[in-house]
């Protein structure tokens, strides 16, 4: 067995993971950095729209108490208070610190860096560079992170947390290329895995958000909040078939671009959420004046939540009004109306949607509207973390982005990611390496062996069913049926029926999981090492049906067709996910934490 | 719905490579990708392929399709012609792993030898800087670059000369002028371009250029100019004239 020692284990090399291991290795720690894919591959770089930050470069009247107060009512209020804090006040800085890293964002006139609108954003907050931003920022984290001696170990995947006396002192993986083993020792762990959204049909997301993260928390004994908040991106592709699911920016909105059914109508005028009524456009043409910088007007409906617009999209098409193609219409390309070079001005602001749509769909963006639909995008839920250091409950266990709970609540407002990732991967890299420090790992144990033994024997086992013969299962096949059911029941409009079903066809999958066997060797087998991740993505499929079918009202990226309004009592109510003494998964009911008084202040201010 | 064939290279360092055939069916607007991933659940589950954002914004899933340096998912199969088999490859310039999956390390490690960004003082008090729109639009074009290394694959200097040790390849010399050009870095990277880069291997065939899916223009915009300043610097009689009197 192959040893690896760090004083810090970074699992994820997205946003925050190369940030936290940026973080921990300038304060002073050995730093591994473990990554599914190649480096600078992650899911970051589809990022496409900006960087939420309260940087006031275009709109003087923005700071971090608008962008905290936003962040909450976009999360409809169950937001971790102190991360959505420390999230607005420090995103400014944080991007800062990406420009003298060397990134190059779009500039405004006077020079400095230019921010664009976005959906619940009350002010141009955005930093960006055209439709390209998560590009530039994981390659600006990825060649500043290279040079700082951090050991990066590609095409690793993390399969199982080693523990010791309750605090978490390791993991255990395999490489892709030739399926070797390997034991990483660490004296702290900083989980940055991303998402789930490989457990759905429709998609924005690759083969590698599996709830990794996720789940090696669950199994290590952390808990996961705010499962059932799954966030459908209102506009994904869904012309040609095979491209269905690809993200279109909500740049395009911010932009000007406004949603219109099959009767030509801008639907999205007709269902104004109560929160958001003072700050909405009457009508067209101030949502236009809105979107050009007019700071007097309000913004247009289109740039309402994503939750919000997800299911007025939802809505249109089971009520007829959809496009050919099962969407409704994105039109940008109405602007020439309003600009004499509209065709140029699309293709500098989205150059890559324009790209995108040309190449994949043959449709000219600049001259004709685009077809689109909700797409699975972003989980809210994951890790429960404190606030300040992101340790979970296992001492010595960090996570950060995605994987990570609490900041979002219901819904993530657009740009609030890749600010997220900054912020808190900086921060878990940060207490991750005083942990370690204080907390040496490193030495061999008894405990080590037997969990390695049994990591080695899960691993192997779907090579080996393989020669059983008789009732193997494959491994493509599960994924598939999974993505099916979780797209179908436990979806955007939920219904007790259809959650409950769709549980306990999850707990069957999960069954016949055990009986997953795979072709061929351990060389280069995605096969294998789509049968290693599919328990992740089950625990996290079944987290988030169990969380969906208990909460019964509807909040944020949560709807319940059978319980349509918000809730007080399941409002003060977060739900906890874990592993019972018997293996089984336990939902708590914890109480949310309310914001401390000044903080409570600033968001009735904001009302 | 009609079906295709596919000629797609299998095999692992040491071993006998060939091309397997394989069939599948395709629908409307389906790409290379596609259609690899639709065969891998059918009938080949460890065929290796790379691949991420399935939109042609990571780089991961560059092959040789039909000899073509592509990305296999922006490659649709209704331009790809319809009387003879496709054929897919991994990419030639690099070592073998399995299947279509390359050894591209030897990337990474370039880029570190690289001198990393080093930003000039501050232009304001709260430690940020100014630059204009215009200054920055030069530097935002190499900034595009997804590291396919599809410029790589096919740079002769690499592909058939093998100037590994020699030579950083045009992704590099990309990667050196985004960083030579931007507006605030103060690095000197000339005499390294010059001597352990090879800058001068490149007789601009423009090969990279034409298979950047990035359509970034490799050649005129980041090597040709590189090029000129290590001119500029090393072989203009005047300027080494000042350097020897100036001493530097």
């Amino acid at each position: 067995m192959q040893i690896a020692e760090h004083d810090v284990l970074v699992i994820g090399a997205g946003g925050a993971g190369l940030r936290a291991a940026i973080e921990a290795s300038a304060a002073g720690a050995s730093v591994g950095l473990v990554t599914k894919s190649l480096l600078g591959k992650a899911h970051t770089v589809m990022a496409e729209g900006g960087i939420a930050a309260a940087l006031a470069n275009v709109d003087g009247r923005d700071d971090w108490r608008t962008h905290f107060a936003d962040t909450m009512r976009g999360g409809q209020y169950v937001n971790n208070p102190t991360m959505a804090e420390l999230h607005a006040k420090e995103a400014p800085d944080r991007v800062r610190e990406l420009e003298a890293w060397g990134a190059v964002f779009d500039r405004t006139n006077d020079q400095k860096i230019l921010q664009r609108n976005f959906g619940g954003h009350k002010y141009p907050r955005l930093a960006h560079v055209g439709d390209r931003t998560g590009l530039e920022m994981i390659r600006t984290l990825q060649d500043h992170g290279i040079h700082l001696g951090i050991d990066v170990h590609m095409e690793w995947t993390v399969t199982r947390l080693i523990l010791d006396g309750g605090r978490v002192v390791g993991a255990f993986g395999y490489d892709r290329e030739k399926g070797r083993f390997q034991v990483f020792r660490a004296g702290a762990v900083v989980l940055a895995t991303g998402g789930i959204g490989r457990a759905y049909r429709v998609t924005s997301n690759s083969w590698e958000y599996t709830g990794d993260g996720h789940a090696l928390a669950y199994e290590a004994g952390a808990e996961l909040i705010d499962m059932e908040y799954v966030q459908f991106h209102p506009t994904g592709m869904v012309w040609p078939p095979s491209v269905r699911g690809i993200l279109v920016t909500e740049g395009v909105r911010g932009e000007g671009g406004v949603l219109r059914n099959s009767e030509g109508q801008r639907f999205m005028f007709d269902d104004i959420p109560d929160l958001y009524r003072g700050s909405t456009a009457g009508d067209p043409e101030e949502g236009w004046r809105y979107t050009q910088g007019d700071k007097e007007a309000r913004r247009p409906p289109e740039l309402l939540t994503r939750d919000h617009v997800a299911r007025c999209i939802v809505r249109e098409i089971k009520e007829g009004r959809g496009s050919p193609h099962g969407g409704v219409f994105l039109d940008i390309a109405w602007i020439r109306e309003k600009l004499k070079d509209s065709e140029a001005h699309i293709r500098r602001k989205l150059p890559s949607m324009y790209h995108q749509f040309k190449e994949l769909a043959g449709i000219d963006i600049t001259a004709e509207a685009m077809e689109v639909g909700p797409t699975t995008h972003y989980v809210m839920g994951g890790v429960k973390v404190d606030g300040e250091t992101q340790m979970s409950r296992v001492p010595g266990l960090f996570a950060a982005g995605e994987c990570a709970g609490g900041l979002h609540g219901a819904n993530r407002l657009g740009g609030n990611s890749l600010s997220d990732l900054l912020v808190f991967g900086k921060r878990a890299g940060e207490h991750a390496a005083r942990f370690a420090s204080a907390n040496p790992g490193g030495a061999a144990s008894g405990a080590e062996n037997e969990q390695v033994e049994a990591a080695t024997r899960d691993a192997l086992a779907p090579l080996e069913r393989q020669d059983g013969g008789g009732d193997g299962v494959g491994s493509y096949a599960i994924q598939s049926e999974l993505q099916d059911l979780m797209q179908a029941k436990v979806g955007i409009v939920r219904s007790q029926a259809e959650l409950e079903s769709g549980l306990e066809d999850v707990l069957a999958l999960k069954e016949r999981c055990r009986n997953v066997s795979v072709a061929g060797n351990r060389a280069y087998n995605p096969g294998w090492h789509t049968a290693l991740d599919l328990p992740n993505l089950l625990l996290v499929s079944e987290a988030v049906a169990r969380t969906a079918a208990l909460r019964k009202e509807s909040r944020g990226a949560h709807f319940r067709e059978d319980h349509t309004a918000k809730d007080e009592r399941w409002g003060r109510t977060t739900l906890v996910v874990r592993k019972g003494a018997g293996g089984e998964m336990e939902i708590l009911e914890e109480a949310v934490t309310p914001p401390r008084e000044e903080l409570q202040q600033i968001i009735e201010e904001n009302r | 719905m009609a079906s295709r064939t596919f000629r797609i290279w299998r095999g692992e360092p040491g071993g006998q490579g060939r091309f397997a055939e394989y069939a599948t069916d395709i629908t409307e607007g389906m790409v290379v990708l596609d259609a690899v991933h639709q065969i891998q659940a059918e009938s080949a589950g460890d065929l290796a392929v790379r691949w991420n954002c399935k939109a042609g914004k990571c780089g991961s899933c560059s092959a040789e399709v039909n000899g073509n340096p592509r990305l296999m998912c922006m490659t649709r199969m209704s331009d790809l012609p319809e009387d003879r088999p496709v054929t897919i490859e991994p990419m030639r310039t690099f070592p073998l792993l399995k299947d279509l999956v390359t050894d591209v390390s030897w990337n990474f490690e370039v880029k570190k030898r690289i001198k990393r960004f080093k930003p000039r003082a501050p232009d304001a008090e709260d430690g940020t800087w100014r630059m204009d729109q215009r200054d920055v639009d030069r530097v935002q074009e190499f900034r595009k670059c997804i590291e396919c290394f599809l410029c790589q694959d096919v740079c002769h200097v690499l592909r058939d000369s093998h100037k590994h040790d020699e030579f950083i390849g045009p992704r590099f010399f990309v990667h050196a002028a985004a960083l030579e050009m931007h507006p605030l870095d103060t690095e000197d990277r000339l005499e390294e371009l010059k001597e352990a880069q090879g800058v001068g291997y490149c007789n601009i065939t423009k090969c990279c250029t034409k298979v950047c899916p990035e359509h970034i223009t490799i050649t005129d915009n980041a090597i040709i100019p590189l090029k000129e300043r290590v001119v500029d610097r090393f072989y203009d009689p005047v300027r080494n004239l000042f350097r020897i009197i100036g001493g530097r």
